[in-house]
Formats: C-alpha cells, structure tokens, sequence
C-alpha cells in the first residue's frame, strides 16, 4: 500500500471462473483501475440487491502483484450470504463491487531473503498462494516451505498448480497433510498439525525465518503456539484467522 | 441508485436489529478471533498494568491490585472491522475513569500497548467518560487467551481492533502516533458508524 488516498469502490468484470475444489472457485476478475497489491493483501467485495440491501465481505487477494487479471479463491459456505453468490450465481461478464487493497502486514515481498515458511488451514492457503506465484515470478528465489493441512484429497486447492511449482525445483517443498482421508498411494501426512510435523518440515529457529500461517481459528493457534514452542521468535510468525462465520 | 448485483437477494437474516447494526456490517453469534501473531503466554505474577508517558507519577497496578478495584458488568455490542457485529456481549472489568482517578496530563491523546508488542492508538476522549474498559471476565468467564485474557481492552463504540488484547498499558501523549493496524492501512479512529475503516475513509 503505497498511498493514504481513499480506497474507492470499482466494478471488476468476472473475466474467467476456475472451480478448484467441489466447494471452492477462482474467479478471474478484469478491474481496469486496480491499483497494484502486495502478496497476501485482501480486498472488500459489496453487493446490492435491487432495493438497495447492501452486504460486504473481505476476501483474500489468490493473483500475485504482477499478474495483470486480479484473482479471489472464495470457499462457498452453504449458510453464508456472500460466497454461495460469488460461487454459483456470478457468471462470466457479470460485474462486481470491490475495493482494496487492504492489510499492509500480512505481506511477503521479493527483497526478503529470510527461508519462507507458510502454514495453511484449508482456504487460508490462499493469501499463501499469492506469496509463492509471487516467488515463482521474481528473478531469486528464496528458499520456500508450505505445510498445507487440507480435510480430503478432493479438497486441496490448487493441487495440481502446486505439483507444477515443485516441479520447477527452484527451492520450494510442499507438505500436505490430509485429516479426514488417506487415499491410496497417498506419502503426505495424514493427521492434524502436531509438534512431530512441525518439527520435520518447519526451518530451524536458528535460520530465522519468515512465517506466515492462515487458516480457521483452531488451526491457526495450533500451529503458531507449535512454532513457537520449537523456538520461534513470536515476532516472526504472521497470522491471519478466520472463525467459522468468518467468511458468509 | 448506482450499481446493482445481478441476481443478488442478499439473506437479510438480521432485520429485527439492523438499527444497532452499522452500515457494511453483519451479525454473528459465534465470537471470531483475529490476531496478527501467536497469542502470547501471559504469567500473572509478573504482569503490571501502567499509565505513563504525560503524567507526573507513572501508576501501576500488580494482578491483585488491578482485581482489588472495583468493577463494573457492561453489555454492549460490538463491531469488527472485518464485518462481523456482535449483540449484547457481556463484560466485566474496571472502567478506564476508575484508573485515571486523580491522573492530571497535558495529554489529548493515548496508545494502548500489549504483549507481545501490539499497539493502538486513541483519543483520550475516547477512552474516558464511561467510554471504555479494562476487562477480564467474559460471558461469566475468564477471558480467554485467544480473547485477549487475562485482560484486554474494551471501547465498544470504535471497530474492535482499537480494543486491544493482552493489555499492558496507557501511554499518555500530547500527539497522536498511529497504532498497529492504523499504520497498516487502518482508519486512525475507527467509527463504526461513519464506516472509518481504512486510510481515507
């Protein structure tokens, strides 16, 4: 965030719909006055009805800063007021409300060489997202660690994306764990977050690294407290939550 | 009328009480937890509450001063910047005029501070005047960690994120130092009902 204006409400144009999961959407979204984003920054979405009814959501920004089409990975929450209409009834060439960029602390830029560790719950993978095609797109690539903790294999999003990031064997290592599923031939873990996982994939306290961790609640504190149980300062570990109602 | 959402109905699920409920605004019964870093541990034994900064004696309360004063049980509604409101919250602690009791300061503004490092900025206005608590029961209980406990801070009438957790202290200031959030892109007050939540608002 670079400029203390107002933050104006604009229209972007949904471009492309990309379904990630059964519950899960990207949606590709062409906002001609976006004003530029940092990696793990998030936007206000606002839609009205036709008498005026008004609701408001933040969602995490999914693009990284150089990509020119502004993505939102929204989970649909069948109770909710917002997401069941972003996943489901918006349709290609609809438009919608939105402002930001909003958050100037849960952020990673090139420029910071610290070991990167990213803990993800579920779709709090997805500001996470936005860091590691932030670092896949720059010219150095600091060393890189995602532990992702997902209920099934169906439920990981963006799997395949991230087979591809690896692939690329630039210094990034993806940890899956799964808690309600153990597929055949599955090699990742499948238990929650414990102090042993942790302990196998997170950097040692003495590389110091950078940590970012999102996801519900109970996951987030789980994990932070396990982090800085083997030894990590709390300065270092950055935490975005949602609650159960968090996202409508 | 501007722009309309195709389609978009919208739940209305909180008409009987959208007058106490601020524009951009939806109800929740559950209480979300949001924090930028792990909650920190917090031993009583050694916790202090202070007033410093514009002030001719600094004051300081131990754990068993600060429960020695009297307190007060406050129902009020509140309302994060995230969107989410919650009715009728029920809280029990001490009211910030009960620690400024006697406190002369040139002083027109505060920041809050906690463990683990965290700060907001306010108004004195706004934390005096029946305005604002320190608190340390919720719903009857003791407030939990992830809530902010032992204590945090209680001002109702601004987005939550000016009630800070894990409250060590007031720093009494003749000018205004933006806070945490607020230097992270957040509104420097936080009304509500003005919508104030981030720079330019």
């Amino acid at each position: 965030m670079n400029s203390r204006g107002p933050l104006l409400w604009q229209l972007g144009e949904l471009a492309e719909i990309v379904q990630e999961t059964p519950r899960v959407a990207s949606l590709y979204l062409d906002v001609p006055d976006w004003p530029g984003h940092l990696a793990g920054q998030h936007l206000d979405v606002r839609l009205t009805a036709e008498d005026g009814y008004q609701a408001e959501r933040s969602y995490s920004i999914a693009s990284p800063p150089e990509d020119s089409r502004l993505a939102l990975t929204v989970e649909r929450l069948d109770d909710g007021e917002v997401s069941p209409y972003l996943v489901g009834e918006l349709k290609v060439g609809d438009k919608v409300e939105l402002r930001g960029p909003i958050g100037g602390y849960f952020v990673w830029r090139w420029g910071d060489d610290r070991p990167l560790l990213l803990v993800a719950g579920g779709s709090g993978v997805v500001p996470l997202m936005a860091m590691l095609r932030h670092r896949s797109a720059g010219s150095h690539k600091t060393p890189a660690r995602l532990l992702y903790s997902s209920r099934t294999f169906a439920d990981i999003i963006y799997r395949e994306e991230l087979d591809r990031l690896i692939s690329a064997k630039d210094g990034l290592t993806v940890h899956h764990t799964l808690t309600r599923d153990k597929p055949a031939g599955w090699t990742g873990f499948t238990r929650r977050i414990d102090a042993e996982m942790v302990k196998e994939v997170a950097w040692p306290s003495a590389q110091q690294p950078a940590v970012y961790v999102c996801g519900p609640t109970p996951f987030v504190e789980a994990a932070a407290t396990l982090l800085v149980g083997m030894g990590y300062e709390p300065g270092w570990v950055k935490t975005e939550r949602f609650g159960a109602t968090g996202g409508g | 009328m501007g722009f309309i959402s195709r389609g978009f109905r919208g739940k209305r699920r909180d008409t009987a009480s959208s007058s106490r409920v601020p524009p951009g605004q939806y109800v929740v019964n559950d209480f979300p937890v949001l924090s930028a870093g792990p909650t920190p541990r917090v031993n009583l034994d050694q916790w202090t509450f202070s007033i410093e900064g514009e002030i001719d004696e600094p004051k300081r309360w131990t754990w068993k001063e600060f429960l020695a004063l009297a307190s007060e049980t406050v129902t009020k509604d509140i309302h994060c910047v995230t969107k989410w409101s919650k009715l009728d919250t029920t809280w029990k602690g001490v009211s910030i005029d009960t620690l400024m009791e006697g406190v002369e300061t040139a002083a027109e503004f505060t920041t809050m501070f906690s463990d683990g490092g965290y700060t907001t900025n306010l108004p004195l206005d706004d934390i005096t005047g029946n305005k604002a608590w320190l608190v340390y029961e919720f719903d009857g209980q003791p407030l939990h960690p992830e809530h902010g406990g032992p204590v945090r801070f209680l001002v109702p009438h601004l987005y939550f994120w000016k009630s800070a957790k894990w409250a060590r202290g007031i720093r009494l200031q003749k000018e205004e130092h933006p806070g945490f959030w607020e230097t992270n892109g957040y509104h420097i007050r936080g009304d509500p009902w003005l919508e104030q939540r981030y720079w330019g608002d």
